[in-house]
């Protein structure tokens, strides 16, 4: 019994650097990006006291004289100002007047010993509306950016209400991500699942060289396939000028900065994953049943709709989903390749992190994207059991 | 032979430089169960593969009912073929299965029950219909593939070793099954083995191939009893071969001077003339064992070399002076010592003359 055990205590301790790696560098941010799309601290980390006092509130009376002393005690005694601006920020975005409301407020406490009386301060701080503003945004956790990422909002009754269509476009782009993935996989199916059909037909080198054709874009770097292709789509590239010199147009076609430039060069990108599980079943299927299908009566097209396409369905099924979760995570190529209505769920997560630091909103998108892709990853990892089960 | 339903008309088949099949020709009558026998690489699968038309011919003519079939793809030839490993689709349950070349013809739905029902009762799988063929035993699926085969009742059924991964008491039942049905349908079949016994047992004829070229063509008792050459000789069954020079010929019989002395009288299947070199087959059950003196033509003295007791028979090996022959004797036969001086005897028409 002890020398399994201390061989188990030795393969795990070579797998504990890994377990660490992935902890640090995959878990943990994800964890963290996951959290900001639902956690909103700003205001209840600069207003304590008022928290602790709105609990008794029912949110309807007008303020209480306790919870106006504790707004301006927590005012007075908050000096990190970038942390003021924040809960500034998020009380605005909740109820509009925040901003002037709370510059005036915070210089009347900040200027005075005593505290002052807040209606005299603006009379706002009389209407409940603000107070419910405070009130909803005290709570730690929030739903605000989910819902934002799907184009939603809570009302003052806080019931779950569509956003007014101009005011995002979160879902458009998120049609448009599926969109685009499908139309990749689609052409993906299309070329792939012939290409698998003639590297199963054929054996040695020239299956190796086949293979290897299709496995080369693994090989290279993404951003570098991407700017290939950006050279070979453009006006003056290489299609066009070949195009125009056999006279097939008069003009440049234009492929890049569009939908046909994106989808091309994300199904050259994606196709080996493609290529790859529609081959390994379609070697596995018994070289004698075309022949056999066509000896029975069965004319090429229903000998393969009837016999090979059932029976490779589940490497193209495998492809297909493979070929779509990588799509609809894809951010370089539509970014250098599309034009600004090509552009997808990642660009937006991009926008959000880097562009406006709304972190919130970044998380909240990718958030979306992960539970979709698990969903279909789950599919994936039940189609594969089952073929191994089978096998 | 009047009515032709297949005929090889000078068909070779090259693979680069390899020639497979060597100018052949071969008729095959309707209704009749013809084996190509060879061993392998002798170009019967080959032939088995232009007439299905997964392969086309390099030079002549395949004809059915006196038609050219060389263009014609293999979906419209209308030939139900069997193959070695069965090739049943395994994504489709048994009925599913043998439904298929109906539902490829367009046959209405009721029929197309009516008849898998019928095929299935055929070879006593209908309780299996709604299984699929992996959950089969081999000799099962063997006979949902000739279900299958026939079901669309084909001017052709080809069968291309299809018993050889059954075992051999199967195997034996199913030679059996199949020469039943073919004799109950009717059927036009086509049947490449390399087992002699399976073509022997199931066959009207046997065409026995060598190199890409027909040895001999003949009902299984002509190719067993009268080989006309030695590769038809060895190769079926088992027999003992004498060389010899023609010292005269009388008639269907000759008289052979054979090298390791002695003479024999040999019927012919072929004209000789004295003096040419020839080769004899004699079969080993056709040689009869006698101590003591000659009672008939064909009589070489030798000595018992070893006799074994095989259960059904008894085998005995004569010396080198008797041209190593094997000689099989029925069970009941006395026991030969090693060392026994015997005379080995054999009919005229028993010892068969062939071109060396």
């Amino acid at each position: 019994m002890k020398r399994p055990s201390r061989r188990n205590a030795g393969a795990l301790a070579l797998v504990l650097p890994l377990f660490f790696f992935i902890a640090l560098f995959f878990i943990w941010p994800l964890v963290t990006m996951m959290s900001q799309a639902v956690s909103d601290t700003a205001v209840l980390h600069i207003l304590p006291q008022t928290a602790s006092v709105m609990t008794n509130w029912d949110r309807k009376s007008p303020p209480t004289p306790e919870m106006k002393a504790a707004i301006a005690a927590d005012l007075k005694a908050a000096t990190d100002t970038q942390a003021v601006g924040d809960m500034v920020r998020r009380l605005n975005s909740a109820q509009s007047g925040f901003r002037t409301l709370m510059a005036k407020t915070i210089s009347a406490v900040q200027s005075s010993e005593t505290p002052p009386d807040l209606a005299a301060v603006d009379p706002r701080w009389e209407k409940p509306v603000f107070w419910l503003a405070i009130s909803d945004a005290l709570s730690p956790t929030t739903d605000r950016n989910l819902l934002a990422a799907l184009d939603l909002s809570r009302d003052a009754s806080g019931k779950i209400v569509a956003l007014p269509a101009d005011a995002s476009a979160n879902r458009v782009i998120m049609l448009r991500t599926f969109l685009i993935a499908a139309m990749v996989t689609l052409a993906c199916a299309a070329i792939g699942f012939p290409y698998a059909m003639l590297v199963a037909t054929m054996d040695g080198w020239k299956r190796n060289l086949l293979l290897a054709a299709v496995l080369l874009p693994l090989w290279t770097s993404l951003l570098v396939r991407t700017a290939a292709w950006f050279i070979l789509l453009q006006e003056k590239g290489l299609i066009n000028d070949a195009l125009q010199a056999l006279h097939l147009t008069s003009g440049p076609v234009p492929l890049i900065f569009n939908r046909a430039g994106v989808v091309i060069a994300m199904t050259h990108v994606l196709l080996p994953f493609m290529v790859l599980p529609v081959y390994s079943v379609l070697v596995s299927i018994p070289k004698n049943l075309m022949p056999a299908a066509a000896s029975l009566g069965a004319n090429p097209v229903r000998a393969f709709l009837r016999v090979l396409l059932p029976l490779s369905f589940r490497g193209l099924a495998s492809g297909a989903l493979l070929v779509f979760m990588s799509a609809i995570g894809y951010y370089i190529t539509p970014a250098l390749i599309g034009g600004p209505s090509d552009q997808m769920i990642s660009s937006v997560i991009a926008f959000y992190a880097t562009g406006s630091a709304n972190w919130g909103m970044a998380g909240a998108l990718g958030l979306i994207l992960l539970v979709v892709t698990i969903a279909l990853y789950a599919v994936y990892g039940r189609l594969s059991a089952e073929d191994t089960r089978r096998a | 032979m009047t009515d032709i339903r297949i005929r090889f008309d000078g068909i070779s088949k090259w693979y680069g430089s390899l020639c497979v099949v060597d100018n052949l020709d071969l008729d095959i009558a309707k209704g009749q169960f013809v084996s190509l026998l060879g061993p392998s690489g002798s170009g019967k699968t080959t032939l088995l593969m232009m007439l299905a038309g997964f392969e086309a011919p390099t030079k002549g003519k395949v004809l059915v009912d006196g038609e050219p079939v060389n263009h014609l793809p293999t979906y419209r030839r209308d030939m139900g073929v069997v193959f070695q490993s069965y090739a049943l689709f395994p994504h489709m349950s048994v009925g599913e299965n043998i439904a298929f070349p109906l539902q490829m013809r367009g046959i209405g739905k009721a029929e197309i029950g009516e008849r898998v029902a019928r095929a299935l009762d055929m070879v006593q799988l209908s309780a299996m219909r709604d299984r699929r063929p992996s959950q089969l035993s081999g000799g099962q699926q063997q006979r949902v593939a000739l279900a299958r085969a026939l079901v669309f009742e084909p001017r052709v059924v080809l069968m291309d070793e299809p018993l050889g991964a059954l075992d051999k008491q199967l195997r034996e039942q199913m030679q059996l099954d199949i020469r039943a049905l073919h004799n109950r349908l009717g059927l036009t079949i086509v049947f490449v083995t390399h087992d002699q016994s399976e073509a022997l047992t199931m066959s009207d004829r046997i065409a026995v191939l060598n190199k890409g070229k027909i040895e001999q063509i003949g009902t299984p008792r002509e190719i067993y009893d009268e080989p006309r050459t030695r590769f038809v000789a060895e190769f079926i069954g088992e027999t003992n071969l004498a060389e010899g020079t023609v010292e005269s010929v009388t008639g269907a019989q000759a008289r052979i001077a054979l090298k390791r002395g002695g003479h024999v009288i040999a019927g012919l299947s072929e004209a000789v003339a004295p003096g040419q070199d020839v080769l004899l087959s004699i079969r080993p059950e056709r040689i009869e064992l006698k101590d003591g003196a000659a009672a008939i033509e064909n009589s070489i003295a030798a000595r018992v070399a070893d006799c074994v007791y095989q259960g059904d028979h008894l085998r005995v090996q004569l010396d080198g002076s008797a041209h190593d022959f094997v000689v099989r004797l029925d069970r009941k036969s006395r026991e030969w010592q090693p060392g026994t001086e015997v005379v080995a005897e054999f009919k005229p028409a028993d010892c068969r003359v062939i071109a060396p």
